[in-house]
Parts: C-alpha cells; sequence; structure tokens
C-alpha cells in the first residue's frame, strides 16, 4: 500500500475544506486539507496548517504503528511518503495530520484518528500553540504531542529545550484542548468529501 | 473557563458511544463507538442510569447483528475502524438484528471469500496460475479449476490474460485462491475474458454503486452504443464495444461517473446520442 501527501505549513487560500481560527483562547493558523489528490497511490491527503530527519520519520511511524490495527492485514508493509512543500513552523504537527488524513484516505482500518499539536514556551513562560517558524527559534522550549481522537490520549510526545514539570503538564492541557478543533476540522472535512457523493 | 467547558461538551467522537440507528447514513470516523438497540435501554439518559427490573435477571433477549466491512467488535458495541457513511439492512427473514457497516470510498481492494474480480494472469508455474488482483499478494488459480478441464485438456491460458473469477479462499491468514467455476461445475460467464477491448480501474464505491440492482448509468450506457462489459469487485472494469472509438469513450464516461452528478450525466448521454 502507499500513501502519499504534501505538507505546507503557508497560509495561503486554497480549495477544498478550509477552517479559520477558532474562538478565544485558541490561536491556531488557518487549516485547510484537500483528499484524493494523486491518483496513483491507494490514498492521499493535503494539509496545510497555518503557514530530523531520520528520528522524526521514526516518530510518525511509531504514531502510525500505535493507531493502525495491523493484525488485520498481517504479511502486508504499508508505506506513508510525506513531501514537505514548505515549512513555516509546527513541521511534526503538520506531518501527522496529514499522515491520518492520508491513512484514512486510503481506507487503512484504524482504531482512533490521531493529531499533532505543536506548544512553544518562550522566555517568560508564555505558552504559544502551533508557533511559527520564528517563534520556535526564539522559544525556550517547542513541545510536540500526539493526540488520539477516543479519549485525547497522549501517543507521541517528543520535545526540545528546557521547561518544567508544571509547564509541561500545562502544555499537554493546551494541547488536548486544541486537538479539538483539529478533530472537528477533520470531521467537516471528511463530511463534506461524503456529501458530494 | 466558561469556552474551555463548552467546548469539552461539544466534543466529538470521544467518549460518550453514540446509539447506533441515530448514526444511520451518517458520516462516522474511525474510533466512534456504537451501541446496539438492545444496549440503549440498559444505558439510560446520563450513562449510570438506573437499570428496570426484571422478573428474569439473567436473561436478556440478544438480538444478533452482523458486523459488515468498516465495523469491530468491541466488547458488547461495535467500534468503527473506518470513515464513511453508516448503513444498516433489515433482516430480510425476520431472526436476527439485520446487518451493519460502513460504506467507504477506498481504491485499494483486500479479497474478500465470494467476490467476484478481474484478474491479470502474471506467472504459471506448473498446476497453478498466478493472477494479480490488485491485493496484497497475487492469487493462486488451479488449472483444473475451469470449466470442462481435465489434466489431458488443459485451459488455454497464456501470461498476461484477463480472467473472471471469484475467491474460494480470502483471508488475512492465508494465499488467495480464486476458481472459474462454480459450486456446479459450471462457468457461469467466469473464465477468460476476450483478448480486445479496454481494462481500467475506478474505486470500489463506483463499483458497488453500478452493480446495485436498480442502476441508471448502466441502463443508460446500453441504450447508447451495443457492448460487452465486465465488473470485478476490485475495482476493474473491461469494457469492450464495436470501435476503439467507441469503447475509449465508454470508459471516460465510466471514470467520470463517480465526479458527475446525476442532471451532468445525462447530459452528457444525451449530447453524444446526437452525434
Amino acid at each position: 500500500m502507499e500513501v502519499g501527501m504534501h505538507t505546507d505549513s503557508k497560509s495561503r487560500a486554497e480549495t477544498g475544506a478550509e477552517s479559520g481560527p477558532r474562538g478565544p483562547g485558541c490561536s491556531l493558523r488557518h487549516f485547510a486539507c484537500e483528499q484524493n489528490l494523486l491518483s496513483r497511490p491507494d490514498g492521499s491527503a493535503s494539509f496545510m496548517q497555518g503557514v530530523a530527519e531520520k528520528s522524526r520519520e521514526q516518530l510518525i511511524r511509531n504514531t502510525c504503528e500505535a493507531v493502525v490495527l495491523g493484525a488485520l492485514h498481517p504479511r502486508t508493509s504499508i508505506t506513508v511518503v510525506l513531501q514537505v512543500i514548505s515549512d513555516a513552523g509546527s513541521l511534526l504537527a503538520c506531518c501527522l495530520n496529514a499522515a491520518c488524513m492520508a491513512l484514512v484516505d486510503a481506507g487503512v482500518p484504524m482504531r482512533a484518528l490521531f493529531c499533532g499539536v505543536t506548544c512553544a514556551l518562550d522566555a517568560d513562560g508564555t505558552l504559544v500553540l502551533d508557533p511559527t517558524a520564528k517563534q520556535e527559534k526564539e522559544a525556550r522550549a517547542v513541545l510536540t504531542f500526539a493526540l488520539d481522537s477516543v479519549e485525547r490520549k497522549l501517543l507521541m510526545s517528543t520535545t526540545k529545550g528546557l521547561y518544567s514539570d508544571a509547564e509541561l503538564q500545562q502544555c499537554l492541557a493546551a494541547a488536548q484542548t486544541a486537538s479539538q478543533h483539529v478533530f472537528r476540522f477533520y470531521r467537516e472535512s471528511l463530511q463534506r468529501r461524503y456529501s458530494k457523493s | 473557563m466558561a469556552e474551555a467547558a463548552a467546548v469539552a461538551a461539544e466534543s466529538l467522537a470521544g467518549g460518550r458511544a453514540r446509539a447506533a440507528r441515530t448514526v444511520l447514513n451518517q458520516v462516522v470516523l474511525p474510533g466512534e463507538e456504537l451501541l446496539l438497540p438492545e444496549q440503549e435501554d440498559a444505558e439510560g439518559p446520563g450513562g449510570g442510569g438506573e437499570r428496570p427490573l426484571r422478573l428474569n435477571a439473567g436473561a436478556r433477549s440478544r438480538v444478533r447483528v452482523v458486523c459488515g466491512p468498516g465495523l469491530r467488535r468491541c466488547g458488547d458495541r461495535l467500534l468503527v475502524t473506518k470513515c464513511g457513511r453508516l448503513r444498516h439492512k433489515e433482516p430480510g427473514s425476520g431472526s436476527g438484528g439485520g446487518v451493519y457497516w460502513v460504506d467507504s470510498q477506498q481504491k485499494r481492494y483486500v479479497p474478500v471469500k465470494g467476490d467476484h474480480v478481474i484478474g491479470i494472469v502474471t506467472a504459471k508455474s506448473g498446476d497453478i496460475f498466478k493472477v494479480d488482483v490488485g491485493g496484497s499478494e497475487p492469487a493462486s488459480l488451479s488449472y483444473l479449476a475451469f470449466e470442462g478441464a481435465t489434466k489431458r485438456n488443459r485451459p488455454n491460458v497464456q501470461v498476461g490474460d484477463l480472467i473472471y473469477g471469484q475467491f474460494v479462499v480470502a483471508n488475512k491468514d492465508m494465499e488467495p485462491e480464486m476458481v472459474c467455476i462454480d459450486s456446479c461445475g459450471r462457468a457461469n460467464g467466469m473464465g477468460v475474458i476476450g483478448h480486445d477491448g479496454l481494462l481500467f480501474k475506478v474505486t470500489l464505491g463506483l463499483i458497488r454503486k453500478l452493480l446495485a440492482p436498480d442502476c441508471e448509468i448502466i441502463q443508460e450506457v446500453g441504450k447508447l452504443y451495443p457492448l460487452e462489459i465486465v465488473f470485478g469487485m476490485n475495482g476493474r472494469i473491461w469494457v469492450k464495444a464495436k470501435t476503439i472509438q467507441q469503447t475509449l469513450i465508454l470508459a471516460n464516461i465510466l471514470e467520470a461517473c463517480e465526479h458527475m452528478t446525476t442532471d451532468q450525466r445525462k447530459q452528457i448521454f444525451s449530447r453524444l446520442a446526437e452525434s
């Protein structure tokens, strides 16, 4: 099986499903998503947000393995191909979102959906969700979480920088709240796709 | 924080399981849990309601529900594993609770026992043909599984031929096996497909739509040109008309049917009928 996708963190108007920033207290950037845009792979999705390499792949792979029902497809390899079109911050979270949408598009059986959310802590301890590249560079710590859709459990976390235990819990709570917006966006864009048929 | 609480209250696909019949024909996402009809009384509003007193506390009437593609049994609930619309079919003969399944759009075929598929012969080794059916491994087809085939009278099948057959063995643990005869030993339309014509691929959802009992698309296509057409449940369609141009037109129409609405389709057909 092959699943291909483009990740693009730049904010621009795009056909397909879109959403604007949602509600006070949540400062996520503009999302846009398009599904089934490549004809040759079994499934494909394009996810735009806002706007390590061996280790980054390993993180995404571990997240996918935790969620995909591999027992239904023994002796089968599922290949996920990610192509970065541009990186404007929160790249890993964007990759996770794109991987999830592409797996859903390919019809791979999964026990839940997952999403990625990035938090940045700057020098004052202020929490910024979904930071831009500039905010990430100037931050004291950058934390990325992958959360599942059923109970907002943590599937994967990767962090860089200095932070205290209390700050970690705070970031995780903020990420869990933000993930609801991402999952709502998934639901809307999938409903739009199925409403055409 | 009032906003956070409000957001949490309208959270989707998490926590509370919903009754299956309230979600029928709606889009469901992987990870959702569905309750079957007999369990709704026990759940009650708020989840922790009291159980109604029953005289025979032990025996609860159980309805046997069949769990179709896209759903898995999780305890005594259904877990959705694919994204799509939830469908339900009432039982015909009155026993059991019917079938639930998820109607999803995907391109990848997974072999299922009993499906009729179009395969391409890729290798001939001894008594077995290897046939590519679009799954993760090629299916095996014995040379004796054709109508009228015996050890002396072998069927005329070459590498590269198209075969229409059905699966007799297809599960995740074993290599799929297919045959070109039915249980009575008759071909029933199966076997090698002729050499001309065009084979092309469409999504699995379109095939199911075209094979539905009262599909208008096929009736309209039949009125356009005389044609031969074979549908494989693995997303492959073989079509043959009198000239190459007509064959290509038919192939394009069938591929485009997925994205067109009924009116657009009727327009195209009327335009083709005139020319």
